[in-house]
């Protein structure tokens, strides 16, 4: 059983750094602003959220557990925000233009 | 060379290179996202020498609430005028030779400090119990050396004061200027609305569970402050008058219960800032929760500046 959840956690967290590093590759490469944010937000999404979830069976107890989704989400919260506010400035300044 | 060991030397490298930028940042917005980010890196270096409260405070106020501080500056200076004559040489060389004399003082005297560094550390802990707390740092803070600490609380109301000071007369006991646009963002407001009753809960968690595990006064009331600018940011509240009743005993609250508690001291258990015995851990979280409060009311105050507005509004 044990083994199990090993190789759970090792997935899912290898895919979520894969999402950090793909969102990291994105914010690199990518060509305007509004791309970059889309794979910044793919990276704190998906990447932390996968993070989170092969860490789950890894907590002590059933409350590290929730609050390791709490931080999940307050983190899903920060990051639409800022893109969203980010997005609008653009927008913004593409009218001024 | 281990893992870890590669992760720290990687982090080291890192904050080293984000000092550099915000020294060398041409706009001031940008030195301040270069400050921040050192921060938060800080504070995982701090998480990585097993001082997670340090870690809290760094991430919270080193960062967080210092950041705020500066963009929120630099929004109000305005782009800065380039100077008339750039700096002469000789000044550039006096700068750069008092820079390297003080670096070069603190690197001497890190690389001499004996070893094994000389540590208080076994003896906060043997006298852990007679506090009742489990949080050594707590214990240090509000226990060993509370003098200090009401002190530093002291500190942060004379800085309100000082930022209050520099108003005209004329809007003395007015409020500051609001903290966002008169139209804000609608995802501010939405992350407003939702984020500030989770934050206080956070807040008051972390201060309470300070007392046996990492956390304490300042992370929460570093919190709660955050919560509270935040909601004025999105206009949801305005900066109250600096001569409203509430907002001055909120201020004071804190160290003025501390020093009360520390002039009973005598008459309880027999010395100046000494807690009764057995009684200690009641007595500490009591002065605490108002050492949050003026933390969480001051250091808004600070980020909102001095009053601009007639008191009669």
């Amino acid at each position: 059983m044990s083994v199990v959840l090993d190789l759970f956690t090792v997935l899912a967290v290898g895919l979520g750094v894969f999402f950090f590093l793909a969102g990291t590759v994105a914010l690199l490469r990518f060509p305007d602003s509004l791309s970059r944010l889309h794979g910044l937000t793919k990276a704190d999404n998906l990447g932390l959220g996968l993070v989170v979830l092969g860490l789950i069976p890894r907590a002590s107890s059933p409350l590290a557990a929730l609050k390791l989704i709490v931080l999940w989400a307050l983190v899903q919260l920060g990051s639409a925000t800022v893109a969203q506010m980010i997005g609008s400035a653009l927008r913004r300044r593409e009218e001024i233009e | 060379m281990t893992l870890f060991e590669a992760l720290d030397f990687a982090l080291a490298a890192i904050v080293l290179g984000l000092a550099a930028r915000t020294i060398s940042a041409r706009r001031v917005f940008g030195a301040v996202v270069a400050y921040v980010a050192y921060g938060l890196l800080l504070a995982i270096i701090w998480v990585r020498l097993y001082a997670p409260d340090v870690a809290l405070t760094e991430a919270a106020i080193g960062s967080g609430v210092t950041g705020v501080l500066l963009i929120s500056a630099s929004t109000r200076l305005g782009p800065l005028a380039a100077p008339d004559a750039p700096p002469g040489a000789a000044l550039k060389a006096g700068a750069a030779a008092l820079s390297a004399l003080v670096a070069g003082i603190l690197a001497t005297a890190v690389l001499y400090l004996p070893d094994p560094a000389p540590s208080l550390a076994p003896e906060a802990d043997a006298h852990l119990a007679e506090t009742g707390l489990g949080n050594a740092v707590t214990a240090v803070l509000i226990a060993y050396r509370s003098f200090d600490t009401m002190l530093e609380k002291v500190v942060l109301v004379l800085a309100v004061a000082g930022v209050w000071s520099v108003a005209p007369d004329r809007f003395w006991g007015g409020a500051p200027a609001p903290l966002g646009p008169a139209a804000p963002d609608t995802a501010l407001v939405f992350l407003a609305r939702i984020l500030a009753p989770i934050g206080a809960v956070i807040g008051v968690q972390m201060f309470w569970v300070g007392a046996d595990e990492p956390g304490g006064a300042f992370q929460g009331g570093a919190i709660l402050a955050a919560m509270w600018m935040i909601v004025m940011m999105a206009r949801l509240t305005e900066p109250p008058r600096i001569s409203s009743g509430w907002l001055r005993l909120a201020l004071i609250a804190g160290p003025g219960v501390f020093l009360l508690a520390g002039l009973a001291g005598p008459v309880m258990a027999g010395s100046f800032f000494a807690f009764p015995p057995g009684f200690a851990k009641p007595v500490i979280l009591f002065i605490e929760a108002f050492m949050v409060l003026s933390i969480a009311v001051s250091l808004p105050l600070l980020v909102a500046g001095p009053p601009n507005r007639e008191a009669g509004r």
